[in-house]
């Protein structure tokens, strides 16, 4: 319960969290803290420095950038999920944000937390990568974006480099689609056994196309492509539902060994492409 | 070591802090404000709920150096002049505790929840509550206690 | 059918009165052992075997020492004079039972993952944890057995070499021509049951701090207990300190469930390094650590056997345990699964009886008793198979149970213990009336014939259990250590307010609440004008503290009875100072009258402590104990049904209804009676559908924090529909039977029921706990191929 002794420091500006990151080895940002607390506590890491962002207000934002929505890195899920801006223009991030942890838990992570920590069974990577968001990064070199599917890399693992801080997420509006977001868990407040996210744009009583992510179902998010593919020629949803195993690698552990998964995956991939359909 | 200044129950407290410090244990141990619990390790039973700036939140899961410059609010900041806050109140009404061990992060979850969504129904209440556990009630007269707070007759 | 109930009902006693617990708890001004600190006060860290199964070549523990803030360090081997005897086991069943030597701290060998071995002791709670892990062990691991069945094979590693075997016991008890029946039964079957482990998980964690003083040798121990007295005797046995210098304290608990009726390895360390060191010590358990070094509950495979006829007379029962009791033996690890030893039979009159049980050491956490202690194992077997009987035959599980159920009263049951009273049909018809059982009944078939994909199951569970523990004879000629008693003290004072000292130690159950009911009432006297004092060695009589159910119907009985000395005393004062006699006072609701005057007790209890006018020969003071060892058990019963709907293709169940009709004797408070219900039946529900303790084959707790032991939430959980029926016991004047337990007696076997009615049409007819989507959804698939 008690972390191991590390030193600490009140980032005032993201160039001044870059900097210190930089002014020593193993250095980690805390943003949130609601990934990073609890790993310090059980002694899973020890860390030498907590870089402290929560401070900078600038991080904390949801705005209208056109054809996206550009939010802060340190945007709460609580906020993620109440904001009028997200609610209208993408509904399914703020219905995902809802169902993250528990009330408390929501208040004080952060999307951009969330998404640096990369655990293969949070909400955020899969349905940012069924979006299609992109993610800002600033570092020593710079400012560089990088789109969400290539930034996840594997599990608690993405391209972020030591120095680097997650500035920004942007998510394209969604417009005129159907979605669904079914997380299945065994109590409320648990991770995703398994969630699907799907998007999909209909005409005339067809799908165009189909976006549709996997979370724990692999390493990374799993964006079923097979699965879009088989949807939408010919409009296939059992189909879709058996090609959405196509590239998981689903884990076994105390919520379900790998094989239950692949026939949850399969359920729930049916039954969200039925809910976007017809939503 | 950093110096901090956090204002619990309205009164502000300047302290040298180890950064490791848990808010958590800044409350009890620094400040001698031992009516918020801890009952695990991992975040999950809710037993080490406050405000922090009116909104509810697991101190376990805060550095006490993190609310430097913040407001938080403990069970012993609910009564004002002895009298009870209508969620004490209400849960003492209900029979919503037995050993009490949890009810201090039950009683401020609802507090915060009361202030979100005025008029939850059961389910609401029920999902609002998902970050808390029990193990003395079985949840029924907890939810009977939020539900009367916010003036359901129960 | 019940008779009377002496104590006059209606003012207080029955009254849902609102609780005198509750002012400091929720204010956050309560006091439990984490809360309190002492000057001078320095902190005690453990360190834990990370094997399941060791020899412990090499404990260094200089590097902690060395650390800053580090005062001491201790192996197992530098404490092993300080233990005059093992880690007490109040129980031991059979004369060949095996013991092993408990230390505190372990020795030569750890026996599993959490099993102490070094202690540290340091400034801060943090400076000990920092130095905890600065000490040196070297481990030579042993292979390690983690399955009681596979304990028992020929050629299993075994856990305690010196005896042998894995096995440590086998317990066993045989009434009527059993196997006779089986022979001649119309229709017999054979269920194999598993009881997974559990983890009782308390919300608060153990703790415990020790003063000590030196000057006289006295310390004292403030633990987050259940039992305190018993932690006294237990613990002066184990570490030498002279029981009259040794002050336990149970402060505000945060709950037990069974797993605080123990004593730790932790509060006899606490206690000698206190001494040794002359400085108060405080060691509170972080929840993974407490995972592993606190008492779990279950874990059993059961057998039983059903002889019956055609008609669905249950003849016979066999029933048939091995129970994993984990590396060592606690408190009552041994005697837990014998406590439902007489009720495989349930709440049903069958003519033989069979119950053999064998206990086993496996390289795990010891486990002992968690709420129900044996009670919930046998309700489950019992009414799982009972369903099963009705399937085999055809038949409405409801007929078979009103076919089976006892009825005559007192009624002795094939195991030989006498029933005291109960109406089960009252119950059952209660309960299916709340439910609205036709109406359930109808959506199930119709969601049957639609091929829904949730589909809709009904379970029951017609409970009997065995509580208010115990006679002090029986427990004798079942070899338990000590008595079933308990004990109350009531000081009238003399201005007129009351204290009552308990020998019970609640921890959520009310007592001072419903002890306050009950002698205010018979007192007659303001309820707020009594005080009722618990948990404390030093203030409290010798008592059995708090467990089984027992509190109430023996405790309670105590105070009542206790509270009626106060009277007859009184009486007799008054009589005197009235100048009539005894027959010739009136009593009502505290006040004596006579000759045309009267006296209240409030002013009684003056006139004794004044004592200028006793009778002759009276000695002064309006004080009274006694001490209550109860004649029988008690015998609440219910009827609890659970509504499950099942997710046919991911296997997740939901319970959407759940309704629990018990019959628990007279009531005290209907209030604290329905938290108590509420409580037990979470509990039991989460047996069945959420937790389990997993272990791997290497003996490592796999669920190793609340992160994936799944304790539910209120949102996971439904509200429950309460009744009551209520045939008093006549073997008390309270006519109380105790509600602890029963919540969790009745639930698990209720919803696993409804859980295999939704799949039956499926082909399922069987399946293990917890019924996670994962196993529903296997067992149809399973039966589709």
């Amino acid at each position: 319960m008690i972390p191991a002794p590390f030193d600490y420091e009140v980032a005032e500006s993201v160039e001044h969290a870059v900097e210190l990151l930089g002014s020593r080895e193993d250095a980690k940002v805390l943003a949130g803290g609601h990934s990073l607390i609890p790993l310090l506590r059980l002694r899973f890491t020890r860390p030498a420095l907590l870089v402290d962002i929560g401070r900078i207000d600038e991080l904390r934002y949801v705005r209208d950038a056109g054809d996206k929505l550009a939010i802060g890195g340190m945007t709460r899920h609580h906020n993620v999920q109440h904001d009028p801006l997200v609610q209208e223009h993408c509904p399914v991030l703020s219905y995902a944000a809802g169902l993250i942890g528990d009330p408390q838990v929501r208040h004080r992570g952060t999307i951009g937390g969330s998404l640096a920590h990369a655990d293969p069974a949070a909400d955020f990577p899969a349905v940012l990568t069924a979006l299609e968001a992109e993610v800002v990064i600033r570092g020593p070199e710079g400012e560089r974006t990088v789109p969400v599917g290539g930034f996840v890399t594997g599990v608690f693992d993405t391209v972020l480099r030591p120095q680097d801080v997650l500035t920004e997420i942007r998510v394209p509006k969604l417009g005129p689609t159907g979605w669904s977001y079914l997380k299945f868990t065994r109590r409320a407040q648990d991770w995703a056994t398994v969630g699907v996210t799907a998007i999909v744009r209909r005409s005339n009583g067809t799908v165009d196309s189909a976006a549709i992510a996997l979370t724990n179902m692999a390493p990374k998010p799993v964006r079923a492509k097979a699965a879009e593919q088989a949807l939408t020629t010919p409009n296939d949803i059992e189909a879709a539902a058996e090609a959405s195993l196509e590239g998981t690698d689903p884990p076994s552990d105390t919520q379900g060994s790998a094989d239950y998964r692949r026939h949850l995956a399969r359920v729930l991939v049916r039954r969200a492409l039925g809910e976007a359909i017809s939503s | 070591m950093g110096q901090v200044s956090i204002t619990v129950n309205g009164a502000e407290h300047i302290l040298e802090l180890e950064p490791r410090e848990l808010l958590v244990y800044v409350l009890r141990e620094r400040l001698g404000l031992t009516g918020t619990n801890v009952g695990c390790d991992t975040s999950s039973c809710g037993a080490c709920t406050v405000l922090l700036d009116g909104e509810s939140v697991k101190s376990c899961t805060l550095l006490g150096v993190q609310v430097d410059g913040h407001e938080i609010t403990t069970i012993e900041g609910l009564a004002t002049n002895g009298t009870m806050h209508p969620v004490q109140e209400a849960f003492h009404e209900q029979h919503g505790l037995q050993c009490g061990y949890c009810t201090p992060g039950f009683i401020m979850a609802a507090v915060s929840l009361l202030d979100e969504t005025p008029n939850p129904s059961e389910e609401e209440i029920r999902h609002a509550l998902e970050g808390n556990l029990c193990r003395c009630t079985g949840y029924q007269n907890i939810v009977r206690a939020v539900q009367a707070a916010a003036g359901v007759e129960v | 059918m019940a008779t009377i109930t002496e104590l006059e009902v209606g003012r207080v006693v029955g009254a849902p009165l609102d609780r005198k617990e509750d002012a400091a708890l929720l204010t956050g001004q309560a006091k439990f052992v984490d809360d309190m600190s002492l000057p001078g006060m320095v902190w005690m860290a453990v360190v834990r075997s990370p094997y399941a199964h060791a020899r412990i070549a090499m404990v260094n523990v200089d590097g902690a020492l060395a650390h800053r803030g580090v005062i001491a360090a201790f192996s197992g081997d530098e404490l092993a004079d300080e233990w005059q005897a093992s880690l007490p086991c109040a129980w031991l069943p059979t004369e060949d039972t095996a013991q092993p030597n408990h230390r505190p701290l372990a020795v030569d060998e750890a026996r599993y993952v959490g099993d102490g071995v070094a202690v540290v002791i340091a400034e801060s709670r943090s400076e000990a944890r920092d130095a905890a892990e600065l000490v040196q062990i070297d481990y030579d691991p042993l292979p390690t057995v983690i399955d009681a069945e596979k304990a028992l094979e020929d050629g299993s590693p075994l856990v305690h070499e010196e005896f042998g075997t894995n096995r440590c016991y086998t317990w066993a008890l045989s009434a009527g021509a059993v196997e006779e029946e089986f022979v001649r039964a119309d229709v017999t079957l054979k269920e194999r049951y598993r009881q997974q482990r559990l983890i009782p998980n308390a919300i608060e964690p153990r703790g415990v701090i020790v003063q000590p003083f030196p000057a006289t040798g006295e310390l004292t121990m403030w633990s987050s207990t259940q039992v305190p007295h018993i932690a006294r005797v237990t613990l002066s046995m184990v570490t030498g300190v002279p029981e009259a210098k040794l002050r336990v304290v149970a402060p505000a608990v945060g709950g037990g469930f069974g797993s605080k009726l123990n004593v730790y390895a932790e509060e006899a360390l606490a206690l000698v390094l206190a001494r040794r060191l002359g400085r108060p010590i405080k060691w509170i358990e972080q929840r993974s650590e407490g995972y592993q070094s606190t008492t779990h509950g279950r874990d059993q495979i059961q057998e039983i056997e059903l002889a019956a006829t055609s008609e669905g007379k249950i003849r016979a029962v066999r029933a048939k345990l091995t129970v994993n009791f984990g590396a060592y033996l606690q408190l009552v690890t041994a005697g837990t699964p014998l406590l439902g030893a007489w009720l495989y039979s349930g709440a049903y009159d069958v003519a033989a009886y069979d119950f053999e049980c064998t206990g086993v050491f496996t390289n795990t956490t010891p486990t002992d008793a968690y709420r129900g202690a044996g009670r919930p194992e046998a309700t489950y077997a019992i009414e799982r198979a009972v369903d099963a009987l009705a399937r085999k035959l055809g038949k409405d599980p409801l007929e078979i149970r009103r076919l089976n159920f006892l009825r005559e009263f007192p009624a002795t049951i094939a195991s030989g213990l006498t029933v005291d009273s109960g109406d089960y049909d009252a119950h059952l018809d209660a309960a299916l009336e709340i439910l609205d059982h036709d109406d359930i009944r109808r959506q199930q078939s119709e969601r049957r014939e639609r091929g829904d994909t949730k589909q809709v199951g009904i379970g029951f569970s017609t409970y009997l259990e065995m509580c208010g523990l115990a006679p002090s004879r029986v427990l004798g000629a079942i070899r338990y250590g000590a008595g079933g008693w308990d004990a109350a003290t009531i000081r009238f004072l003399p201005t007129g307010t009351v204290q009552v000292l308990i020998g019970t130690s609640p921890h959520g159950q009310s007592h001072v609440t419903t002890f306050s009911q009950i002698v205010a009432e018979r007192l007659g006297i303001p309820y707020d004008d009594v005080e009722v004092l618990h948990g404390d060695t030093a203030v409290a009589p010798l008592g059995m503290d708090t467990y089984g159910s027992r509190s109430l119907t023996v405790g309670g009985v105590a105070a009542y009875h206790a509270a009626e000395r106060i009277i007859d005393k009184a009486r007799k004062i008054a009589a005197h100072q009235l100048e009539v006699g005894e027959d010739e006072l009136e009593y009502e609701n505290g006040t004596f009258s006579g000759n045309g005057n009267s006296l209240t007790t409030k002013e009684l209890a003056l006139q004794a402590w004044t004592a200028h006018n006793l009778p002759d020969g009276m000695e002064p003071g309006l004080e009274a104990s006694f001490v209550y060892d109860p004649p029988n058990f008690s015998w609440p019963s219910g009827t609890h049904i659970a509504v499950v709907e099942v997710d046919t293709e991911t296997g997740d169940v939901d319970l959407i209804r759940y309704v629990a009709v018990d019959d628990v004797g007279s009531v005290i408070n209907p209030r604290v009676v329905e938290g108590q219900i509420h409580g037990g039946v979470a509990q039991g529900i989460a047996q069945a559908l959420w937790e389990e303790a997993v272990y791997d084959e290497d003996g490592n707790l796999v669920t190793g924090s609340m992160m994936n032991y799944m304790v539910p939430s209120a949102a996971e959980l439904p509200s429950y529909e309460l009744g009551r029926t209520e045939t008093p016991s006549p073997t008390n004047p309270l006519g109380v039977k105790g509600v602890g337990e029963t919540g969790t007696i009745a639930s698990t076997a209720a919803v696993m029921n409804a859980v295999v009615d939704a799949l039956v049409p499926f082909g399922v007819t069987d399946l293990d706990m917890p019924a996670t989507p994962e196993r529903v959804w296997r067992a149809l698939e399973e039966a589709r191929t």
